[in-house]
């Protein structure tokens, strides 16, 4: 029963790397079927583009050139602030994350339904639209303090919804028996409720790491160098693609030395119960006495993610007058925006299908090359991706570049590990003997794919198709130089209207745009696995 | 096993897929005879463009965004462009695409109808419109006005001044510095401008705004915010003024919005049509009335009331292609700790 043994299975030094996995969970050294593997790497491939377009860019001068541009001190500095910014934030969004998620899945918080809902809807909000109305009433946020805000608040749902997932399915008979053994409530929470999440925590944080590394909007709004600011900076201080390319280059280790730390914490985590019968709910842990302060520090949360960002955008609508109102464009510019980012979730859910899957089932380097390569495209920034899609559409596919399916492309190479993640937790959380069973009956692996892997992780295959939907919608660098010619969305046209610094006409879009990925986000959070 | 949820997943997964070529499609670039990039806001020159189309006979798309990114797009699309104009906001974009050889000489007929001081020196791009940095001033806290930008660093301003060190109009500026008076003295005036402790804004508007507010006595923006902003509340409503600094100051630089043909696309013929119909004086007028800029063909003159005429201002003398060396710019207020 190992794999009812979190405690065990999440942490590498109880069970050392090289042991070999129970047969029936983790398929040590079986190679994935060719029906995952080739699709796994037409999504790898396409998820390497940006990186074949850096390494031609930064070399075109030259290593010594490339060099140069890299070895700044600069560099490290702005390194440094990334990699500060990024530890503060996901450091937040873990404590934010884990507990509102332990204290609405599993606690008999008033209304836990309704905060659930409430504390995933800050999804929705994009960055620079968080970052503006912050310093639109506290002009002095300005800076570190300001940016590590802002993006908490849009980016801890990344942690709460695969932790809330995950102890939503777990089996509470865990905690019962640490309870039983006479373990405190606390200690059951720190050696057996939170191993469980780990994996899932550990996965989200990479997600906020990344969203932390590629964000422009909100650090450029609170003037913090970071990074991605500085790749920006230099596209348009020098009109020359190499120093930014060579700065690219480095974006993309720093993620891939990211990925593989979370791969190596993440040890041989399995969630899914074998043996007989099935997960109950968990009975509800009584509050007690702290109920009031759980509902205040649920209350402050939903206050300054989700009310302050509203509560300005309503300003903004009250001030503006009438002639900023286009109603028929702002219906046509929704649509549009509805139209491609659920092409982009589609595309993006097809691409992460194998590629979680084969993360999930299968180990050795062939899952971990594609699994990893599949994040390679994830930090770095939008402007990047979008030109190494322009260098590769006007020369091999000049027929599709400015047209839709590129635009659907390049937002399917950058949230692609949005949806594995999401894939592969699923996939996790699904027992394997019951693949094991159908093959053992004769099914082809394609079969036992379709018929078993994919149903039995459909919902949260789904929750990652909803997600990565919200992300497209937000979408600004890239859909600004990769949109067909006179085409808008929400995102663009929220653009042009601050770009001559009238608020009060972008805020119907802003709104918009807020309303409509709050409608995924809404569903995300009323998700149970 | 569930085929009937399967078979309705894959609908609905085609529906999807299908919708957004229904409703994205927006004009079609293949049919239009003429693709212009503008690195300037729709909102400022969309009724302008419209005219354009008219005038030019034949369809134009316009895609727009940020100049730097158009130029960066323009660059990695090479001869294989899409575009047949770009309309850039500033002149450094045209003269980093006129040195990478990337736009097409211009008739000298064109060229002529503009100023030599706002055209590229190889001849391959035009200034359409002007802009011109100024001081604005709180009147209720400043006597008297700084003649210069290098009195900025003297105590007496100490905490008194607001600027918007991101935005490109500012670091054009300290470009045109460098060009006119070298990296040592830019260098030594912005490690000035910094010890005097100035307040950061994010743009042009909200330093204006600040000024009037008296938060900052004094602020470095361009001209037009102020006229704008006069044209939609009166002048009695904005409480700051501006002020054109004379004698040839580097903080009175002129800069240019303007237009380059781009090599390799087979729209040249109908680029050079739109780009005559923006020296136009239809198009002048446009600029000068609507979005408050420089006319800069000869023989228009801007209507705005109390702007004072382009030839009377006392501007630096300048290669405007030589704003492209931003990168160095960008080196020394990073090393100052301003962006």
């Amino acid at each position: 029963m190992h794999s009812t043994d979190p405690v065990a299975a999440a942490d590498p030094a109880v069970r050392p790397a090289g042991a070999t996995a129970p047969a029936g969970r983790l398929r040590a050294g079986r190679r994935p079927p060719a029906a995952l593997l080739l699709p796994a790497a037409l999504a790898a491939v396409f998820a390497l583009l940006p990186l074949g377009y850096l390494a031609v860019r930064s070399l075109e001068r030259g290593p010594a050139f490339a060099w140069d541009a890299i070895a700044d001190e600069r560099t490290a500095q702005l390194l440094g602030r990334s990699l500060g910014l990024a530890a503060v934030v996901v450091s937040a969004s873990l404590v934010l994350g884990v507990s509102l998620a332990w204290l609405t899945a599993r606690t008999d918080l008033p209304g836990a339904r309704t905060w659930a809902v409430l504390v995933t809807l800050p999804l929705a909000v994009p960055s620079y639209v968080a970052a503006f109305t912050w310093l639109s009433v506290f002009p002095g946020l300005a800076g570190f303090g300001g940016s590590a805000l802002a993006l908490t608040l849009v980016s801890f749902p990344y942690v709460y919804l695969p932790v809330t997932a995950v102890l939503r399915g777990a089996d509470p008979a865990l905690e019962e028996v640490s309870r039983s053994l006479g373990h405190g409530p606390l200690r059951t929470f720190l050696r057996v409720t939170l191993p469980q999440v780990r994996p899932a925590a550990a996965g989200g944080s990479v997600l906020v790491a990344l969203y932390v590394f590629s964000d422009f909007g909100a650090v450029s709004l609170m003037r913090y160098d970071t990074f991605t600011r500085g790749i920006y900076t230099s596209y348009r201080a020098s009109f020359d693609r190499t120093p930014a390319a060579a700065l690219s280059v480095v974006l993309v280790v720093m993620t891939i030395l990211l990925v593989a730390a979370e791969a190596r914490t993440r040890g041989r985590a399995g969630q899914a119960r074998t043996g007989t019968g099935t997960a109950r709910p968990a009975a509800p842990a009584p509050l007690g006495r702290w109920r009031m302060p759980a509902l205040t520090w649920c209350t402050a949360v939903a206050a300054v993610a989700v009310l302050m960002p509203l509560a300005t955008l309503g300003y903004w609508l009250a001030v503006g007058n009438s002639a900023t109102w286009d109603p028929a464009a702002l219906l046509d510019t929704a649509g549009t925006t509805l139209g491609v980012a659920a092409a982009g979730a589609v595309l993006t859910t097809l691409l992460a299908l194998p590629v979680g899957v084969i993360a999930a089932r299968h180990r050795g380097r062939t899952a971990h090359l594609l699994e990893q390569s599949a994040y390679a495209g994830h930090a770095l920034p939008g402007i990047t991706v979008a030109l190494s899609l322009v260098f590769f559409a006007v020369r091999y596919a000049d027929p599709l570049y400015q047209e839709l399916p590129l635009l659907v492309c390049a937002y399917a190479v950058l949230f692609l590990p949005v949806s594995v993640a999401a894939t592969r937790a699923a996939v996790l959380q699904s027992p394997p003997v019951l693949e094991d069973v159908a093959r053992s009956l004769g099914r082809s692996p394609l079969r036992v794919l379709r018929e078993i892997t994919v149903p039995l992780a459909a919902p949260g295959v789904a929750a990652g198709a909803a997600l990565t939907f919200v992300v497209c919608m937000k979408e600004l660098p890239a859909t600004l130089l990769l949109r067909p010619t006179g085409m808008d969305t929400l995102a663009t046209r929220l653009w042009t209207e601050t770009g001559t610094g009238s608020f009060a006409a972008a805020a119907p879009y802003a709104a918009a745009l807020i309303l409509l990925a709050a409608i995924p986000s809404y569903l995300l959070g009323r998700h149970r696995t | 096993m569930r085929r009937p949820s399967v078979r309705r997943l894959t609908a609905l997964l085609a529906a999807a897929l299908l919708l957004p070529a229904v409703a994205g499609c927006g004009v079609d670039e293949d049919d239009a005879g003429l693709v212009i990039y503008s690195g300037r806001n729709e909102k400022l020159v969309k009724p302008l463009l419209d005219d354009l189309e008219k005038a030019v006979g034949t369809t134009v798309a316009v895609r727009y965004g940020e100049s730097a990114e158009l130029a960066a797009q323009i660059q990695e699309e090479g001869d294989k462009t899409k575009a047949g104009l770009f309309f850039s906001q500033d002149a450094g974009a045209l003269g980093a695409l006129s040195a990478k050889g990337l736009l097409e000489k211009l008739p000298q007929a064109s060229l002529d109808k503009v100023d030599p001081a706002f055209r590229g020196s190889a001849g391959d791009w035009v200034g359409t419109s002007g802009r011109v940095r100024v001081l604005a001033y709180n009147p209720g806290q400043v006597s008297k006005v700084p003649d210069t930008v290098h009195d900025l660093v003297k105590p007496e301003w100490k905490g008194k001044i607001g600027y918007a060190p991101t935005n490109a109009s500012f670091q054009a500026f300290v470009t045109g510095m460098r060009v006119l008076e070298g990296d040592d003295a830019t260098r030594a005036w912005l490690k000035g401008l910094k010890a005097n402790e100035p307040k950061v804004y994010e743009n042009n508007l909200k330093v204006l705004d600040a000024v009037g507010k008296g938060e900052v006595s004094l602020g470095l923006v361009n001209h037009y915010y102020w006229y704008e902003q006069v044209a939609e509340k009166g002048e009695s409503k904005v409480k700051a003024k501006i002020h054109f600094l004379p004698g040839g100051d580097p903080g009175a630089l002129v800069n240019a919005a303007g237009v380059g043909i781009l090599k390799g696309s087979d729209q040249a013929p109908v680029a050079q049509k739109a780009a005559d119909f923006l020296l136009s004086e239809k198009a002048q007028k446009y600029f000068a009335e609507e979005t408050k800029e420089y006319p800069l063909a000869a023989g228009v003159t801007s209507t705005v009331k109390d702007l004072p005429p382009l030839a009377s201002l006392d501007a630096p003398k300048i290669d405007l292609g030589k704003l492209e060396s931003l990168q160095e710019t960008l080196k020394m207020l990073q090393e100052a700790g301003m962006v």
